[in-house]
């Protein structure tokens, strides 16, 4: 009977600490969150006393006079991720609706697993291809004709006309595009994989093809997801660091132009930290990191609101 | 054997899952504005020959069927026959209600909009014909354009009818239609196929014998992807010619 108490004590024991530890692990990472943007926020303390709100308006880049200012590098950050989403949407799409619905079983899985395997390749990797290899090409065959035939078209003209360097925004939005295809089609794959295929044959049985099929049912009740897929992506291309770093020039320059150089927040970050001199300059920087901290956090709330919102209206959430 | 005039033709019909022979010869003839039930043991073949009516098969590259299915004098399993044409006068509802994650409104114009171009006011007519004629109307008509999902497994399975007739085919094919429903909307579901039978061709798919005694005409009984017999329902029920029938309908077996 000993024996016995000891040991229903000792488990009492166990599982008391067992509880205590997951609560520890969970309560751990709200106070890591919280740390992180209470430092960012002391240490960017001396630039936001010194710019105040103009700061975020401010095209200035300027080390010498300790004038300092974080338009450029938001503008290239929006910028870049927008273009990159918009080149990447579709193609992961169709990657997405091939390997579901369209491909011959044999290469589903060679072609899924290729996918993945984009994804596992490093950032640097891809920036090191983009500059020694993408770039390249990219200013010797691509810009020219870009310049000739989008540069001449009247209102996006400016936006397309420049020097054909190879390295610029444009360049910057494509390798990212590249990146995060593999996360945005691999989500939605794995997405359209659930959808029941009762739900997809009666849609076929009413006679309608795989497109009116994919746009009209798979894809509105799948959307949450895809959503999701395409969020996970834009998280990535905001703060993607090393491959911009390589690709997107690092001028501190506002320009039209997508094929001039420009600058993102990350980059930015990652070029300047180890020669800031000066308390402004660092406070600057670190500014620059809550600024990237913030809309990354307000993308990913407007995309939570967006989806509760489709699912209410769906009568699915209440 | 029937009176009435057939719609659906079947003339030694086989079909294979890869290498397994899942139908072996069947021929039968599907009376026109009648309810022919098909009933038999799990894996019997029953929802495979009815997934032949409108080539549902087809979505699987594995799947093959031989032999002639005559609707109108055309072959449903002619190589150049036009699928979408064929799922217009063939409609299907099925084991499970599947709305589409669309209003209810939007549910029914769907299948309509792929055939047709109507304007505002016959589109709103035909959805209103479809939701009365599948008795839905008078629950939905104040929520049309909410979303098709919100509705309980019986409204959604009547949805699903109305959606298929909607398109007016001519036959419709009701895989265990009531499989996933309380014994109400059941109830409600029988009553409604006793109505279509005047405007449809009905071809329903059952698990349950009672379901095939109250709501067919004409009764198939299958077993292991041979059609056993196929005949009046009253007197597969009453008399069956073979005995396997007798002890499948009496629950000896299956």
């Amino acid at each position: 009977m000993f024996l016995h108490e000891a040991r229903l004590k000792r488990q009492i024991l166990l599982d008391a600490l067992f509880r205590n530890m997951t609560r520890v692990a969970a309560l751990g990472v709200l106070l890591l969150l919280g740390s992180i943007l209470f430092s960012l926020v002391m240490g960017s303390m001396p630039a936001i006393h010194a710019f105040g709100f103009g700061f975020l308006k401010s095209p200035d880049w300027d080390p010498v006079n300790d004038k300092f200012g974080a338009l450029i590098p938001i503008i290239g950050t929006l910028v870049t991720s927008g273009i990159a989403l918009l080149i990447a949407i579709p193609v992961s799409f169709g990657i997405a609706l091939f390997l579901t619905e369209l491909s011959p079983r044999a290469l589903r899985r060679p072609l899924g697993i290729a996918i993945e395997l984009l994804a596992g390749i490093p950032s640097i990797i891809y920036g090191m291809w983009g500059l020694f290899v993408f770039a390249p090409l990219f200013g010797d065959r691509i810009e020219p004709w870009i310049n000739d035939h989008l540069g001449t078209l009247p209102y996006v003209g400016p936006f397309f006309s420049g020097p054909p360097m190879g390295i610029g925004m444009l360049t910057a939005s494509i390798i990212l595009a590249i990146m995060v295809i593999p996360f945005i089609s691999s989500v939605m794959r794995d997405v359209f994989e659930v959808v029941p295929p009762m739900l997809k044959e009666s849609a076929y049985g009413l006679g309608s093809t795989t497109w009116e099929v994919v746009m009209k049912v798979v894809l509105p009740y799948t959307k949450v997801g895809v959503a999701g897929g395409i969020m996970l992506g834009l998280g990535r291309a905001l703060g993607e660091t090393m491959a911009v770093t390589f690709v997107i020039g690092n001028a501190h320059e506002l320009s039209k132009s997508l094929l001039n150089p420009g600058n993102s927040i990350s980059s930015a970050l990652a070029n300047e930290f180890t020669e800031a001199v000066g308390e402004l300059y660092t406070s600057s920087l670190i500014e620059l990191g809550l600024i990237l901290f913030f809309i990354t956090f307000v993308v990913l709330s407007i995309a939570r609101f967006m989806l509760y919102r489709l699912g209410r209206r769906e009568g699915k959430a209440s | 054997m029937n009176v009435t005039p057939n719609r659906i033709v079947v003339k030694d019909l086989n079909f294979y899952y890869g290498k397994f022979h899942a139908l072996k010869g069947i021929n039968m003839d599907i009376a026109d504005k009648k309810v022919t039930a098909f009933i038999g043991p799990s894996g019997c073949g029953k929802s495979t020959l009815l997934r032949t009516f409108n080539r549902m098969y087809q979505l699987y590259p594995q799947q093959t069927a031989t032999g002639a299915i005559m609707l109108d004098g055309d072959n449903i399993l002619d190589r150049n026959q036009d699928l979408n044409k064929l799922r217009a006068k063939v409609g299907m509802v099925f084991q499970k209600p599947t709305p589409f994650p669309m209003s209810i409104y939007d549910n029914i114009a769907f299948g309509v909009k792929l055939y047709q171009n109507l304007s505002k006011n016959d589109m709103d007519e035909r959805v209103e014909w479809a939701l009365k004629k599948a008795a839905l109307w008078v629950e939905v008509k104040d929520k049309l354009k909410q979303s098709g999902m919100g509705l309980s497994g019986g409204q959604q399975q009547r949805l699903c009818i109305a959606r298929a007739i909607a398109v007016k085919p001519q036959v419709l094919l009701l895989d265990e239609p009531t499989s996933a429903l309380d014994p109400i909307s059941t109830a409600h579901i029988e009553k409604l196929i006793d109505e279509l039978k005047e405007d449809f061709t009905i071809v329903i798919v059952t698990h349950n014998m009672q379901q095939a005694a109250r709501v067919s005409d004409y009764t198939a009984y299958m077993y292991l992807g041979d059609l056993v017999e196929f005949d009046e329902t009253s007197s597969v029920f009453t008399n069956p010619k073979r005995k396997e029938t007798e002890d499948y309908i009496t629950g000896r077996f299956g």
